[in-house]
């Protein structure tokens, strides 16, 4: 259950994608999250998902890769779904006991639906794309201005980059301390919510403990390459716009343009 | 020049109670002296608990003797301003595999300690290519360590600490967790590093078998270095190291049994070839 996250992990390939730097990515996921909110039409939608399947194709990562992410929140999806279905005020198309559906609801249930898998595709675009560790050198230097009020950027960056590296190692673990305790009997299937609740215990607590365990040598290890916070830190890969990215921004901002330009002036046919 | 020298170390690892309180007070390293020259291979033997980590870490500065003092390349431990210094010229290498591999890109990992001693751009890019090359991991530089056999995730360690250019290498327990394959590639790297670039290496580990090609061979139990000499020096006392709790190579159990049974056998027999060649040459 745990392996179907896809977020956070790093898909191989040769793409522009692949090198384009991370900034121009988070800011074009973040250009995309908007616009997907800005979309209210057809055309819109037909602009959107263009783009979406242009980028999947372009990055060159498989499409089942992206789909998996979709899986973990199906039930969020209908949810939402059946929520803008039958709660959408309009005149009634159809109508059951107390359930009616009308036109407005089928439209913002589609469109609900479409925006929450175009949002988690575009993001797993991002993290299938980009290593941890750049995109959080990405966050780290787009956010270095906070440095000077104080935030500790850098440090927060290497958080992060830790994490990312250690949730596959987790959930390996998490596993396999699950199938120990399956051996030994445990159950973590059946019973009531609050039952299955309580029966995760034995698995929790092996795993916080071997999860400080990791810490504490993780963090031995990098003081022994000489790890002191962020001053005097040189980089391998430091960021600096190539030709690609310029253009690539330049690609975002025609892509928002359009969106809005749609918007405003081709909203859904009524 | 030694370019580890320790006199009278000792390291107590002190516990107290919630009032702080000492409670207790366990001796981990107890006067130690050590010397070591540039370029030696050395290694470490010892039972579970015999401080032979503790040793380690103080070769990198991780851990400060309570009295005593070491010397990394003439520089005291002790000192703040040694500390990265120290560091640099005398890599770590640790049990886990998984512990100590930071990034998720395999030459990113290796880029991490130049990263943290600020070699400019240009050059952590030379060094993350001649380190793996090195350990003959270079193939592997786009991969992800999660996808790496445990010998393999050890050689990026190796090469991770290679990139920061250090005149000796501590590997401590390097092999505990590995098979026996990745045993032998973690273990035949150590030794190409040795000789093709003159590292000096500080084995610590527990089996015999991998000390067999050392120059010097330190044996501690309880916090005391108890033998050093030579691998064969050594192991001609097999019942002092099977007083420590531990292991002599079967060759050498076999020679000295055949020995003990009148077989006229020379001692500090520490392979196969060598007790055919002895047995032939008593017939």
């Amino acid at each position: 259950m745990l392996r179907d996250i896809t977020l956070g992990q790093y898909y191989q390939a040769e793409s522009v994608i692949h090198k384009l730097d991370p900034r121009v990515k988070l800011s074009g996921t973040l250009v995309y999250i908007i616009s997907l909110f800005c979309v209210n039409g057809i055309a819109g939608l037909a602009v959107a998902t263009a783009f979406l399947f242009l980028v999947i194709k372009i990055s060159k990562v498989p499409f089942r890769f992206m789909i998996k992410g979709l899986r973990t929140i199906l039930i969020l999806m209908l949810i939402t779904g059946a929520f803008n279905l039958f709660l959408t005020p309009g005149e009634p198309l159809v109508r059951f006991w107390i359930f009616k559906i009308t036109a407005e609801g089928i439209k913002n249930a589609l469109i609900m639906i479409i925006r929450l898998s175009y949002l988690i595709l575009g993001t797993s675009i991002m993290t299938l794309t980009t290593t941890p560790n750049q995109l959080t050198d990405g966050m780290e230097k787009a956010l270095m201005p906070l440095s000077k009020v104080g935030v500790p950027v850098h440090a927060v960056a290497m958080m992060m980059s830790i994490a990312l590296r250690f949730i596959p190692i987790l959930i390996e673990e998490t596993d396999k301390i699950m199938k120990a305790q399956m051996a030994r009997g445990a159950d973590f299937e059946s019973g009531s919510l609050l039952k299955r609740v309580k029966n995760m215990i034995p698995l929790l607590v092996p795993l916080f403990i071997s999860a400080f365990r990791r810490a504490d040598d993780l963090a031995m290890a990098m003081e022994a390459r000489c790890y002191h916070g962020g001053s005097g830190r040189t980089k391998m890969k430091p960021l600096h716009y190539e030709k690609r990215d310029k253009v690539s921004y330049l690609f975002l901002l025609v892509y928002f343009a359009v969106i809005i330009l749609c918007r405003i002036r081709l909203p859904w046919p009524q | 020049m030694s370019i580890i020298k320790a006199r009278k170390l000792v390291h107590e690892y002190i516990r107290r109670d919630e009032e702080g309180n000492v409670e207790s007070i366990d001796t981990a390293l107890d006067h130690i002296d050590i010397d070591v020259s540039e370029g030696q291979f050395i290694a470490v033997l010892g039972h579970n608990g015999s401080g032979k980590s503790t040793l380690a870490k103080h070769i990198n500065a991780l851990l400060m003797p309570s009295e005593g003092t070491l010397w990394v390349d003439g520089k005291d431990i002790s000192e703040e301003e040694n500390i990265f210094p120290v560091r640099q010229t005398a890599g770590m290498v640790f049990q886990n595999p998984d512990n100590q591999i930071i990034a998720s890109v395999v030459e990113e990992d290796v880029a991490f300690g130049p990263e943290n001693i600020g070699v400019p751009t240009d050059e952590i890019w030379t060094r993350v290519g001649e380190s793996l090359t090195a350990v003959g991991m270079a193939k592997y530089r786009h991969h992800s360590p999660n996808k790496l056999s445990g010998g393999q995730k050890q050689r990026i360690a190796i090469a991770g600490v290679l990139a920061m250019q250090p005149k000796c290498i501590v590997l401590d327990e390097p092999t505990a967790m590995l098979d026996p394959n990745g045993r032998r590639e973690v273990i035949r790297t150590a030794h190409e590093l040795n000789k093709k670039k003159g590292v000096t290496i500080i084995l610590i580990t527990h089996y015999m078998e991998e000390v067999v090609d050392a120059d010097k061979v330190y044996v501690m139990d309880k916090g005391k270095i108890v033998l050093n000499g030579t691998p064969r020096e050594i192991f001609s006392q097999v019942d002092k190291l099977k007083q420590y709790r531990l292991d002599v190579p079967q060759m050498t159990i076999l020679a000295h049994l055949l020995r003990q049974s009148g077989i006229p056998i020379p001692l500090g027999i520490l392979t196969r070839q060598e007790l055919l060649e002895a047995i032939l040459r008593i017939c």
